[in-house]
């Protein structure tokens, strides 16, 4: 296991067993039973990916090669149809992997530097603390630069899960140029000979273009400290979002060329299904998620180990 | 040019194709591409078929009006009825004349309910109410300091208790704080919690016990998907709150999962909020909603225009034309100046989704109708009545006296003589569901 990374095969199997039991299980439900696959069932299908925001055409498309897999396919069983299914989806999620990881961009940068971006009330700040606090365990010096200088008590609460988790914050006062504390933030890291740079920013919709452009205004001004930073930019979505998830997306990786894809708040009831169309549009991997409110709580996504643990 | 027409010729003629009547078979198309509309709009899957089914049941047998296709009437009855749903058992919030009233803010977290507690101060400070933000959220870092700033930059008291880890007794506490500064409004703002979080929730059903407040608002970013129901259902099967604020609509999003909660749990939008600034803040329109889930507002401008403009009696008339085989170049002159009267023709026939793509696509040059019209316009009445009179001398004539080429003029009277014969076979038998599947 490299640097930074948080895997925890039960854990994430809790967090996920949620999702797991509302998507596979109830595709078990469906077709147990059910030796025809009839037009029923693959309405039933329909139902459940459509329900998990995989989107109308996805799931459609997912059905589809689904249809045609069982074609040729002399088992007719269930089992059969979830492990046609089951290769389908985890299919998307891997195809975009990283040949180089996190743990390698860290070996081969100091600091190392992440950027985390994301609309308003995305969980931004709390996955910046949690993964802080995986850089941290790994025995890695970590600062975060908080470039939220919009919202009110922005720094305050970065501040507060700094103290929490055991890192340095860099912060100016509320109002700054967010790219002005980027800039220092890279200075102090590696004046500090800090390992990790993680800057925070203010949540932002991507409709409002002042604002995105602000973000690629903070990426060039990190790159003059740095030529090669950031040398990664995760976008953090919710996941209760829906089909507007892969607009965000695209949006944001406009103005700042989103390297990875972080899925928050997959500890309720909502699934997550948009991170497919994300993944597959974008071609950008999906690199961590949150399953809880603990500073442990955000995983470290392995499409393998996820795939397995999400159709177990 | 003339295919364009035609295609307006459609709506005069499907009285005779039986077309006059939605039917199962002649909404069938739309009510599949409205259902896939409302699911891209995060509409719930379940909600989503069941608001078909029932617009459906309603709509079968209802008259089309001569201007307009089936498929535009039966999106026209959805947006009505979405409209009415989203605006249904609307009311504005309770404020008490006398006595404090007590606004408890609920929701998931990154929902916007602190941000929205802040505007709703602002917005009820201007309604001469005396108002007090109350900082029930223990748990979020800082989140007691965010609302003490919203609470500064707008002039409204925040009341907390320091260290404190007991929301209902802070709760509790404001309110006596309100009573003793003669404080008329309180706006509780409580910690973002996950629906299946059993512990956070009977947090929330303890601070409602304590307060009894006057409105419950559930706080739900618009960008929610499918997922919406649950949470609003596990909400109000909980605290059973009033009504529904919707935030981040400054963005993009469609929007779909206010009808997904409207149709779970019944219950009013009673605010937008729309931007980080403390002053965007919008009251509820449920008709602005319904188009923006439909993504077809236009659509609904094409069909209300083509009401107003198309003259009932008109269509008529020309229907019976057709019929009788009688339809002349006068006529096709009335229908250039129905359609001219609508706007142009390009901003028109992109209004219409997905009847004609490829008409869509083309650039529609409106210079094409007035060249039409200058045509006929320069025929003599006899010469409209019976085209078949036309020489070529006369073609000449007409076409220096328009301002056109002998081509144009020629152009027009072959396809013209096309349409009659089109028309001609829908007095055959069987004829004419054969000529409309030839105009699309």
């Amino acid at each position: 296991m490299g640097f930074g990374e948080n895997f925890n095969f039960r854990k994430l199997k809790d967090g996920l067993k949620k999702t797991k039991d509302k998507l596979f299980n109830s595709i078990s439900e469906t077709l147990q039973g059910k030796a025809i696959l009839d037009e029923k069932v693959y309405e039933e299908l329909e139902e459940i990916l459509v329900t998990s925001d995989i989107g109308y055409d996805v799931s459609m498309q997912i059905i589809d090669r689904t249809r045609e897999g069982m074609l040729t396919e002399k088992d007719r069983s269930y089992e059969k149809v979830i492990e046609i299914l089951e290769k389908q989806l985890s299919k998307v999620l891997s195809k975009y992997e990283d040949k180089v990881t996190i743990s390698d961009k860290i070996k081969a940068n100091k600091p190392y530097v992440m950027l985390i971006i994301g609309v308003n009330g995305a969980g931004k700040t709390t996955t910046v603390a949690k993964l802080a606090h995986n850089f941290k365990k790994d025995g890695l010096k970590v600062v975060i630069g908080s470039a939220d200088t919009f919202r009110a008590a922005a720094n305050e609460q970065l501040e507060i899960w700094a103290n929490r988790v055991g890192v340095e914050v860099f912060q100016k006062e509320k109002g700054s140029d967010p790219s002005a504390v980027a800039f220092e933030t890279l200075e102090y890291a590696i004046n500090e000979n800090s390992d990790v740079v993680i800057i925070d920013t203010a949540g932002r919709l991507h409709t409002k273009s002042n604002l995105m452009e602000e973000l690629s205004k903070i990426k060039r001004v990190l790159q003059k400290v740095i030529p090669s930073a950031p040398h990664d930019v995760f976008l953090v979505i919710d996941g209760n979002t829906g089909q507007n998830g892969l607009v965000q997306a695209k949006e944001f990786s406009k103005y700042a060329e989103l390297s990875g894809l972080i899925i928050t708040k997959l500890d309720g009831t909502a699934k997550g299904g948009i991170i497919f169309q994300i993944c597959s549009e974008l071609k950008i991997p999906l690199k961590y998620i949150g399953v809880g409110e603990s500073v442990e709580d955000l995983q470290s996504f392995n499409p393998s180990e996820f795939a397995k643990a999400f159709f177990e | 040019m003339l295919e364009d027409l035609t295609l307006k010729l459609e709506n005069v003629l499907k009285k005779v194709t039986g077309q006059g009547k939605l039917s199962e078979e002649n909404i069938s198309e739309t009510l599949r591409e409205i259902r896939r509309v409302l699911l891209d709009a995060d509409v719930n899957y379940k909600v989503a078929k069941k608001f078909i089914d029932d617009v459906k049941v309603d709509a079968l047998g209802k008259e089309v009006l001569t201007s307009v296709t089936p498929g535009q009437l039966i999106t026209k009855i959805i947006y009505d009825k979405l409209t009415d749903l989203l605006g249904g058992n609307n009311k504005e919030l309770t404020l008490n004349p006398t006595g404090v009233t007590i606004i408890l803010m609920v929701g998931l977290q990154g929902s916007g309910k602190t941000t929205f507690a802040g505007k709703l101060a602002k917005f009820l400070k201007s309604k001469k109410r005396n108002v007090l933000l109350t900082a029930a959220d223990i748990y979020r870092p800082a989140a007691i300091d965010q609302l003490k700033m919203l609470g500064k930059s707008i002039d409204v008291p925040v009341f907390s208790i320091d260290g404190s880890k007991d929301a209902v007794k802070i709760a509790e506490e404001s309110l006596k704080y309100a009573k003793e500064n003669h404080l008329n409004t309180i706006i509780v703002d409580t910690a973002g919690r996950l629906h299946v979080d059993k512990e956070l929730m009977d947090e929330v059903v303890n601070i409602k016990k304590a307060i009894n407040p006057t409105e419950i608002l559930f706080v739900v970013d618009s960008m929610t998907g499918q997922d919406a129901v649950n949470s609003a259902k596990s909400f109000h099967d909980e605290v059973d709150f009033d009504g529904i604020i919707l935030s981040k609509m400054d963005g993009d999003t469609r929007g779909g999962c206010a009808l997904s909660i409207k149709a779970i749990v019944d219950k009013p939008i009673k605010f937008l909020s729309i931007g980080e600034k403390l002053d965007e803040i919008e009251v509820f329109y449920p008709e602005r909603l319904a188009s923006r889930i439909l993504g077809k507002g236009d659509i609904i401008s094409f069909v209300e225009k083509a009401q107003q403009q198309f003259d009932e009696k008109e269509a008529q008339d020309l229907e019976k034309k057709l019929l009788e085989n009688k339809f002349d170049l006068e006529d096709f002159l009335k229908q250039i100046k129905m359609i001219k009267k609508m706007g142009s023709l390009q901003s028109l026939i992109s209004m219409i989704p997905g009847v004609n793509k490829a008409l869509k696509n083309q650039q529609i040059d409106d210079r094409e109708l007035v060249k039409v019209e200058s045509i006929i316009q320069s025929m003599t009445k006899k010469e409209r009545k019976t085209p078949d009179i036309l020489n070529g001398s006369r073609r000449m004539r007409i076409a220096r006296g328009s301002g056109n080429s002998i081509q144009d003029v020629n152009r027009l009277l072959k396809q013209f003589k096309e349409m009659q014969k089109m028309m001609k076979m829908l007095k055959t038998r069987g004829g004419a569901k054969n000529i409309l599947k030839n105009f699309r």
